[in-house]
C-alpha cells in the first residue's frame, strides 16, 4: 500500500517534523494513521452533518434539512433553525458530560483522599481554605482532611442537586455576570441535570425555538465551565498541588532509548499520579534493571500529559494528533489509557510492535487492548501492576526509532495562582501589572488558544495563529493539545519573547515569562474563567468579562468538549472563534450565534477557516474592546500632588491610573 | 533587560543573607539567644520585619526564625536558558534582603553601639547618623502627613563631582524631599561631598546620612514602614496594606550613582515591593512596564542634570513650587538649616539689637501691592559682624481679610523666612531674631528679599483672603522703635480678643482632616479651647483655612446641641465625625480622655494616659525619651493612641491644650494631672501656674510629679500622697 507520508489528498500537509521523521522510517511503514484513513475513506465529510442539518433524533427520519427550501424541512416540520440548534445543544451536552464524568471521578478521588483511602494527600491547604470559604464550610479547629471531606461531599452534591439554586462555584463570577445569568434564567442548577434537560428538550417534539434551546445550551455549558470543570481543576490542585512554573520538554524526542517508556493517554490525572508514584518504586526499578532498562520513563499524551506536565514537569510525548506516531516509534512498552480522545486505531497500530495498549477504566474498553482496571482503593497496587506489565515488555522491544532531536524546552505551570504570584511576588501578588500594561497598551489584550488537534486543517494552524497574536502584542493563554502543539514549535519557552511585539516582549522580559502561557489541560479552561474574573476584579478594564480585551479560539477542535468550552466562554462574555462549526446550515441560527449572542452575553461565536484571518479577527475584537474601554489612545502620565493624595482615601475619580488607594480589607 | 537585573538581585540577596547570617551566628555565640537587640529608641522593633511579618525581634534568638523566613524567600539563581519567571522571585529576594539587612544592622548596634551618631546632625568625628529614632521619626512624619515633604530619595553612592552632588541635593531639597544617603561609589560618599562643599547635612536640612554601607538602605525602608503603621493605622503584619499604602502615598524612590553591584540590585528589587522605583545614572538595563510601581521600575543612564526631574516623574509626583525671585534657594527643606557662629555674617534682634515683626490689615487703598520698602542700611552697606536693628511691618488688604487672620498670617513669617537658604529665623513678635549667613551674603542677599518672599508666599498661600501685600523693613533704630510701639498695641488687642473666645462663644468648630492622606479614618475637631493635637492648628487657623479653600481639609462643624457640657458631647460634632471617618468613629467627647476620646493620626505633640493606681492622668511629650509611670515610653504609648482608633485612657494632645480650661473636664480637669516630664513642665510653667491660680489652687503646680520624683506609679503615688494631690480624693474613673 503506497501511502503518501506528507499528508494526503483530502487531508492536509503534515508540517510537524517529528511526525514526518517517524513516518518516514521503515518500521512505521505498516502503520496506518488517521491521515491515511482520511484518504482511504475516499469521501468528504457529509454536508448535512457538517452544517448541522442532519436530524436523526426520531425514527421518522433521518431527515436532511435544507434551509430555505420549504420541501426540505423535517418530517415533523422541524426547520433548519430547530435542527441545527438541537444538534448544537446535543454537542454541548456530550462535551459537558465528558467533563462532568471526569470531574465526578476527581471529586470522588478527592473524598477518598480526604478519608485517607488513596496514596495521595491534601497538598494545597491555601486553596482548600479558599474553597471552604466558597462552599461555606467552617474551618476553625478542624483538620484539613475533615474540611476536605465536607467540601468534597458538597461538591459531589452539586452534580446531582435537584433544587433550583445555582451550583456553588457560580458565585465566583463577576457580580454583573451573575446578575445577567439570573435575569436570563440560565444559572445552572444540578450539573448532571442540565445535560439531562438538553437531552429532553432536544428529543422529538419538545423545544422547537432555537433561541430558547440555546438558553439551555448556555446553561449546560456554564454548568460545565463554572461547575464540573472548575471543580475538577480546583480539587485536583488541592490533591496533587496547584501548578507552579516548571521546566519540561515536549515532543516525541522525550522517549528514551534505554528506558521502559510508558505513555499515559487520556484525561484523568488520578491514574497518572498513581503511575508517577509507582514509577519511583524500588522494586519496579529493580525489575526494570533486571530486564536491561536504565529506568522507567513516563511520558504524557493528550491531556493526561498536560495534567502531569503542569504539576510534575513530566514530559509530554504527543498531543492528540500524534498518538499513533508515538506508537509508531516502536519504543513504547505500554500506552496506558483512561478516557476521552483515545483512537480505536491504537490497538491496531500496537499490533505491529511489542507495545501493550492498556485500558484502565471500565467505561472505556477497546478490542485488542489489555484491560487492567484501575482500582482507586488500591491505586498504587493498580499502578504497579500496570507498570510491571510494561517493564516486562521491554525485552520484547524490537527495532525502534526515537526522533531524539525532536524535543523542545517548555516552561509550564501557569495556573491562576502562578500568574497572580509571578506578577508581584509573595508580598505584592496581583493582576495589577497585567491590567496596567493592558491599559497602557504594552499588552494589547489576552487571547486563549485551546482545544484539540485535527486533520481537517494543517497541523501548523495553532502556530500561525499564536505567532500572529504575539507579534501584535496579544498575550496568549493556551491549554490542552493546542498548548502541546505550541510547545512543539518553541513558543512556550521564555526565549520566544523575541517573537512578540515590542510591548508584549518588554512585559515578558520583565516578568521572565513566555509569550504563550501553558495553563493546563482542557478541563483547566476553568482557570481562564478565573483569570478573566480576576482581571475584572483588579479594576480598570470594565466591570464584566465582556468588557475585557479578550478573545478565544479552538481552531483545530475535534472533540465535542471544545464546543461546550466555547459556549461557556461565550455565555461568560467572551468572543470565541473556531475554524468551523456545524451551524452554518441555518442562516437564522448562524446569525443568532455570531451576532444575537453578542447582544445578550457581550460575547459571541465566530467562524473563520484561514488561520491568519482568524488571528486578525481576534485582534480586531480586542481592539474593539480597547476602544469601548477608552484605552485605545495614548494617555498622559498622572502626577500626584498632596491634594490628590488626600483624595485617595475619599474615593478619587482617578481610578484608572496606577494609584488606587489602600486595598479595602 | 530585566533578566540581568533579576539575576543580579537574586545573587545579591543570597550574598547579603549569607553575610548577615554569619554575623548573626557569631553574635549568637558571643552574646547568647537572650541578648536584647533593637534599633535605638523605637517602638517598632526592627520595623521592616515587624511591619511585613508582624514579628517582633527583641532578642538575638528571635532572629533565627526570621533567617528561616529569608531562606524560604530566597529563590534559586535564574538559569541561562529556558528560565522560569524571575520577577516575582527577585521581588521576594529583595524582601529577604531587607530582613537580612535589618538584622545585620541590629547586630551592629549591639556590637558597636557608637557606630552611628544617633543624633540629628553629624558629629565632628562621624558623619553617619544611623536609623531614625521615634522622636525624629514622629517629628518628621508630620511633614509627610501635611505635605511639606511628599517623600524621600534613597540615594546609593554619590556623583564623583562634589558640585554635581551638591546641585542634585539642592534640587531634591527644592522638591521638598528628604534625602537619605547610603554607601559610596568608588569610595566617594555623598554626605562627605556635601560637607566638603559647605552644604549643611543632617535631619534639619533633610540631607540625612544614614550609613556607609548599602545595608543601611533598610533604614529608609523602615522609615516608610513606620509611616504606614504610625499614621496610616496599618497593622503590623499587614504587609500588603503597608506596601500599597507606601506605593500610593509615600513618594519615595531609589537614586543610584555609578556602577550597580549585585547587593544594590538586591536592595533596589526590595524597594520595588513598596512601589519605590530606581533611577540610575549608570548604563544598566531598564524595566519600563508598570504595575508594581506606579510607573517605570528601573530607569537608567539618566544625565545628572535631568536626574531629579526624571526621578519625580517616574515616581508620579507633582511638586508645586512657586518660584520666588531671589538669588538664594528657597523651600521647606531649608527651614531647619542653622547658621552657626562660623557661618554668621550678621544678625538682627534676638537680644543683640531691637527686633520686631508684625502684620496688620489696612484698607485697600492704603496698600500698594508688591511694594517692598527698605529704610536704613542694607547688607551691602555694612561689613561682616556689624549687626542692625530690624522691624518687619507687613500691611495687607483684601476683601475677605479679617483682623482674626492677622496672627495667622504673621505666624507664617517664621517658616517663610527660614525657607530662604542661608537665613535663620527664630522666635516671633518682638522677640524675633534673624541670622544672616555668609553664604547668603555671597549670593547677594538683601533685606528686600525678605519682603519679596513674604509678598510672594502670602499671596500664594492666602490669595483667597488677601489681595494686596506691602512690606516695610526698617533697619534704623528710631523707625524700629516706632514699629515696636505699634506692635505692642496690636498684640494687646489680639490677646484680649483671643482670650475672650471660648467654646461657648462660638457656634462653629472646625474639623481637620489634613492627615487623612495618611490616616484615612482620623478626624480632628478643633475648638477655640482645644488646639489640634499636632499643636500646629488652632481654631482660627481652621477658620482661615476654610476661607482659603472651602473644600479643603478644614470644614466648619456646626456644633449643634450640647448634650453633655462636661464630656463635651455635641450632636453636630458626632454627626460630622461619624460621617467624615466613614463610620469608623461614631462619637467624640471633646473634653474626655476616658469616654470617646478623640482619635489621632500619630503626629501629636504629647500623649495623655490614665494612671489607674494614682487615679490621675499623666502627659508625656514627644521629645521625652525616658520611661513614664505608665510603664511605657512615648513611642509605645504612641502605638496605643495613634492610627485613627479610639482607645479610652490614651489620647494624643497638643502641649497647649494642657493650659486650656477645657482640659480633661470630664475627668476633673487640671486637678487630675499627676505627672509631666520636667522639660514639659518647665516649658509650660508660666501658663500652667496661671491656670493653677485660676482654679484656685496655686499650689497644684508643685504637686505634679515629674521623672525626678519617679517613673513608676508607686513612686508617683507616694509623692502625690505626701503632697496631698487633689486627684487622690477624686472619684475613680476606671
Amino acid at each position: 500500500m503506497a501511502i503518501s507520508r506528507n499528508g494526503c489528498e483530502g487531508c492536509t500537509e503534515i508540517t510537524c517534523t517529528s511526525t514526518k521523521n517517524v513516518l518516514a522510517k521503515d518500521i512505521a511503514k505498516n502503520v496506518i494513521t488517521a491521515y491515511d484513513r482520511v484518504k482511504m475513506r475516499g469521501m468528504s465529510a457529509c454536508l448535512f452533518g457538517s452544517t448541522g442539518t442532519c436530524c436523526r433524533n426520531c425514527n421518522m427520519g433521518p431527515c436532511q434539512i435544507i434551509d430555505g427550501v420549504d420541501e426540505m424541512i423535517g418530517v415533523c416540520g422541524a426547520t433548519a433553525d430547530t435542527v441545527v440548534a438541537r444538534n448544537f445543544c446535543r454537542t454541548i451536552a456530550s462535551g459537558s458530560a465528558a467533563h462532568t464524568d471526569h470531574a465526578r471521578e476527581m471529586v470522588k478521588g478527592f473524598i477518598a483522599t480526604a478519608k485517607g483511602e488513596t496514596p495521595h494527600e491534601i497538598k494545597d491547604v491555601n486553596k482548600l481554605m479558599m474553597l471552604a470559604n466558597i462552599f461555606g464550610v467552617a474551618t476553625e479547629g478542624k483538620d484539613k482532611n475533615a474540611i476536605a471531606l465536607e467540601i468534597g461531599e458538597l461538591a459531589l452534591a452539586d452534580f446531582g442537586k435537584q433544587d433550583d439554586k445555582p451550583v456553588t462555584m457560580l458565585k465566583r463570577a463577576p457580580k454583573k455576570r451573575q446578575e445577567l445569568w439570573k435575569r436570563l434564567g440560565i444559572e445552572p442548577r444540578g450539573i448532571d441535570r442540565e445535560v439531562v434537560e438538553i437531552m429532553h428538550r432536544t428529543h422529538m417534539g419538545v423545544d422547537q425555538e432555537y433561541q430558547n434551546l440555546m438558553l439551555q445550551g448556555a446553561r449546560c455549558a456554564l454548568g460545565d465551565g463554572w461547575g464540573s470543570s472548575m471543580l475538577s481543576t480546583e480539587l485536583t490542585d488541592i490533591m496533587f498541588g496547584t501548578p507552579v512554573p516548571r521546566r519540561s520538554i515536549v515532543d516525541l524526542g522525550v522517549l528514551k532509548p534505554d528506558q521502559v517508556n510508558v505513555t499515559v493517554h487520556g484525561h484523568e490525572p488520578l491514574l497518572a499520579e498513581a503511575l508517577c508514584l509507582a514509577a519511583q518504586d524500588e522494586e519496579l526499578l529493580a525489575l526494570a534493571r533486571k530486564v536491561g532498562a536504565k529506568g522507567i520513563n513516563l511520558a504524557g499524551v493528550c491531556c493526561t500529559g498536560n495534567e502531569i506536565l503542569m504539576r510534575r514537569g513530566i514530559p509530554v510525548a504527543a498531543g492528540f494528533i500524534q498518538q499513533e506516531m508515538a506508537l509508531a516509534t516502536g519504543a513504547i512498552e505500554a500506552m496506558v489509557v483512561d478516557v476521552q480522545c483515545i483512537m480505536q486505531s491504537l490497538a491496531e497500530v500496537a499490533k505491529s510492535f511489542h507495545t501493550d495498549v492498556i485500558t484502565t477504566n471500565y467505561r472505556a474498553k477497546m478490542p485488542g487492548a489489555v484491560h487492567i482496571q484501575f482500582n482507586e482503593e488500591d491505586a498504587l497496587g493498580s499502578a504497579k501492576e500496570i507498570l510491571k506489565k510494561a517493564v516486562n515488555n521491554f525485552k520484547k522491544r524490537g527495532e525502534f526509532f526515537i526522533p531524539q532531536d525532536n524535543k523542545l524546552d517548555v516552561v509550564v505551570g501557569f495556573s491562576h495562582e502562578t500568574i497572580n504570584y509571578m506578577l508581584g511576588g509573595r508580598f505584592r501578588s496581583s493582576y495589577r501589572p497585567l491590567n496596567d500594561n493592558i491599559i497602557n497598551g504594552r499588552i494589547r489584550g489576552v487571547a486563549a488558544i485551546v482545544g484539540c488537534d485535527n486533520y481537517k486543517f494543517p497541523d501548523n494552524n495553532h502556530e500561525i495563529i499564536a505567532r500572529e497574536l504575539i507579534k501584535n502584542d496579544v498575550l496568549v493563554l493556551a491549554t490542552g493539545c493546542a498548548a502541546t502543539g505550541l510547545g512543539r514549535v518553541g513558543l512556550v519557552r521564555p526565549e520566544a519573547a523575541q517573537f512578540a511585539g515590542p510591548g508584549l516582549r518588554e512585559v515578558c522580559e520583565t516578568v521572565g515569562m513566555p509569550p504563550v502561557l501553558h495553563c493546563g489541560s482542557c478541563v483547566d479552561n476553568s482557570r481562564l474563567l478565573i483569570a478573566a474574573t480576576e482581571m475584572v476584579r483588579e479594576g480598570g478594564l470594565g466591570d464584566d468579562i465582556s468588557s475585557l480585551p479578550l478573545a478565544g479560539t479552538a481552531p483545530l477542535w475535534m472533540s465535542e468538549k471544545a464546543v461546550a468550552i466555547g459556549q461557556y466562554f461565550v455565555s461568560s462574555g467572551a468572543y470565541v472563534i473556531f475554524q468551523s462549526l456545524p451551524l452554518t446550515g441555518s442562516k437564522n441560527f448562524h446569525k443568532f450565534m455570531t451576532e444575537g449572542m453578542d447582544e445578550i452575553y457581550g460575547g459571541c461565536w465566530d467562524i473563520e477557516e484561514d488561520p491568519l484571518k482568524l488571528a486578525r479577527k481576534m485582534i480586531a475584537r480586542i481592539d474593539l474592546k480597547r476602544k469601548e474601554l477608552g484605552i485605545d489612545k495614548k494617555r498622559e502620565r498622572v502626577l500626584f500632588d498632596m491634594e490628590m493624595r488626600r483624595d485617595l482615601g475619599a474615593g478619587s475619580p482617578l481610578k484608572d491610573v496606577g494609584c488606587h488607594g489602600p486595598t479595602p480589607a | 533587560m530585566s533578566k540581568i537585573i533579576c539575576s543580579a538581585a537574586i545573587r545579591g540577596a543570597h550574598k547579603i543573607t549569607d553575610m548577615a547570617e554569619e554575623k548573626f551566628e557569631a553574635a549568637l555565640k558571643k552574646y547568647g539567644a537572650e541578648q536584647a537587640v533593637s534599633f535605638p529608641n523605637t517602638a517598632y522593633f526592627l520595623p521592616v520585619i515587624y511591619s511585613m511579618l508582624g514579628a517582633k525581634v527583641e532578642k538575638l534568638g528571635d532572629m533565627k526564625d526570621i533567617f528561616q523566613e529569608c531562606r524560604k524567600l530566597l529563590p534559586p539563581m535564574v538559569s541561562e536558558h529556558n528560565w522560569l519567571p524571575y520577577l516575582a522571585p527577585a521581588l521576594d529576594a529583595g524582601m529577604a534582603t531587607f530582613f537580612a539587612e535589618e538584622m545585620y544592622e541590629a547586630v551592629r548596634y549591639l556590637e558597636q553601639p557608637e557606630y552611628y551618631t544617633k543624633t540629628e546632625d553629624p558629629t565632628a568625628g562621624n558623619i553617619w547618623l544611623g536609623a531614625a529614632d521615634d522622636v525624629i521619626f514622629r517629628k518628621r512624619g508630620v511633614e509627610f502627613v501635611d505635605g511639606t515633604a511628599p517623600g524621600f530619595a534613597a540615594i546609593m553612592g554619590s556623583p564623583a563631582d562634589k558640585e554635581v552632588a551638591s546641585k542634585i541635593a539642592l534640587e531634591l531639597q527644592e522638591k521638598n524631599l528628604y534625602i537619605f544617603m547610603h554607601d559610596h561609589s568608588n569610595g566617594v560618599r555623598m554626605p562627605e561631598q556635601l560637607v566638603n562643599n559647605n552644604v549643611q547635612v543632617g535631619w534639619n536640612t533633610r540631607l540625612v546620612p544614614f550609613g556607609d554601607s548599602y545595608t543601611t538602605a533598610v533604614f529608609a525602608i523602615g522609615f516608610a514602614c513606620r509611616v504606614a503603621m504610625a499614621f496610616g493605622g496599618i497593622k503590623p503584619g499587614d504587609y500588603r496594606g503597608n506596601l500599597i499604602y507606601n506605593k500610593d502615598r509615600t513618594f519615595a524612590f531609589v537614586m543610584a550613582f555609578g556602577p550597580v553591584s549585585d547587593e544594590w540590585y538586591a536592595n533596589a528589587a526590595g524597594a520595588i515591593n513598596w512601589g519605590f522605583p530606581t533611577i540610575s545614572d549608570y548604563d544598566i538595563p531598564e524595566v519600563l512596564p508598570t504595575g508594581i510601581c506606579t510607573y517605570e521600575h528601573v530607569v537608567s543612564k539618566v544625565p545628572h542634570e535631568e536626574i531629579v526631574q526624571k526621578a519625580i516623574e517616574v515616581r508620579g509626583l507633582k511638586v508645586n513650587v512657586a518660584k520666588i525671585d531671589i538669588p538664594m534657594s528657597f523651600g521647606p527643606a531649608f527651614e531647619g538649616e542653622r547658621i552657626r557662629k562660623d557661618d554668621l555674617y550678621m544678625e538682627c534682634g534676638g537680644g543683640r539689637t531691637s527686633g520686631v515683626e508684625v502684620l496688620i490689615s489696612k484698607d485697600m487703598h492704603d496698600v500698594v501691592d508688591g511694594e517692598v520698602i527698605l529704610e536704613g542700611k542694607d547688607i551691602c552697606d555694612i561689613s561682616q559682624g556689624q549687626n542692625l536693628p530690624i522691624a518687619i511691618l507687613v500691611e495687607v488688604a483684601g476683601r475677605e481679610m479679617q483682623s482674626d487672620f492677622e496672627p495667622i498670617l504673621e505666624r507664617q513669617f517664621h517658616h517663610l523666612i527660614n525657607y530662604i537658604q542661608g537665613i535663620m529665623h527664630i522666635g516671633q513678635r518682638n522677640i524675633m531674631w534673624v541670622r544672616i549667613g555668609k553664604a547668603a551674603v555671597e549670593k547677594g542677599f538683601s533685606f528686600k528679599h525678605i519682603g519679596k518672599v513674604l509678598h510672594g508666599k502670602l499671596h500664594q498661600e492666602f490669595g483667597a483672603i488677601l489681595d494686596k501685600v506691602q512690606v516695610k523693613i526698617y533697619t534704623e533704630q528710631a523707625k524700629v522703635e516706632e514699629v515696636q510701639e505699634l506692635a505692642k498695641k496690636v498684640y494687646a488687642e489680639r490677646d484680649l480678643r483671643l482670650g475672650n473666645m471660648t467654646d461657648e462663644t462660638e457656634e462653629v468648630f472646625y474639623s481637620c482632616t489634613l492627615c487623612q492622606s495618611f490616616a484615612p479614618s482620623h478626624v480632628c475637631v478643633i475648638t477655640p479651647e482645644r488646639v489640634g493635637m499636632c499643636g500646629a492648628y488652632n481654631w482660627l487657623d481652621g477658620k482661615a483655612s476654610f476661607q482659603i479653600n472651602p473644600t479643603g481639609p478644614n470644614q466648619p462643624i456646626a456644633k449643634g446641641e450640647c448634650s453633655d457640657p462636661v464630656l463635651g458631647d455635641f450632636v453636630g460634632i458626632n454627626e460630622f465625625v461619624n460621617q467624615a471617618s466613614r463610620g469608623a468613629v461614631p462619637a467624640v467627647s471633646c473634653y474626655s480622655l476616658m469616654t470617646n476620646p478623640m482619635t489621632a493620626c500619630g503626629c501629636f505633640e504629647a500623649i495623655a494616659a490614665m494612671l489607674p493606681q494614682c487615679n490621675g492622668i499623666m502627659v508625656v511629650n514627644r521629645d521625652y525619651m525616658g520611661m513614664t509611670p505608665s510603664g511605657m515610653k512615648f513611642t509605645s504609648l504612641a502605638g496605643m493612641a495613634g492610627g485613627g482608633a479610639q482607645t479610652p485612657g490614651f489620647m494624643g494632645v497638643s502641649k497647649h491644650y494642657l493650659t486650656s480650661p477645657k482640659l480633661f473636664m470630664a475627668e476633673g480637669g487640671l486637678k487630675r494631672v499627676v505627672w509631666l516630664p520636667k522639660m514639659l513642665k518647665e516649658e509650660l510653667k508660666e501658663k500652667l501656674m496661671a491656670r493653677c491660680e485660676a482654679i484656685g489652687m496655686p499650689e497644684l503646680f508643685d504637686m505634679i510629679a515629674d521623672e525626678e520624683v519617679g517613673t513608676t506609679e508607686e513612686a508617683v503615688l507616694a509623692f502625690l500622697k505626701e503632697k496631698g494631690h487633689p486627684a487622690l480624693k477624686m472619684e475613680t474613673v476606671m
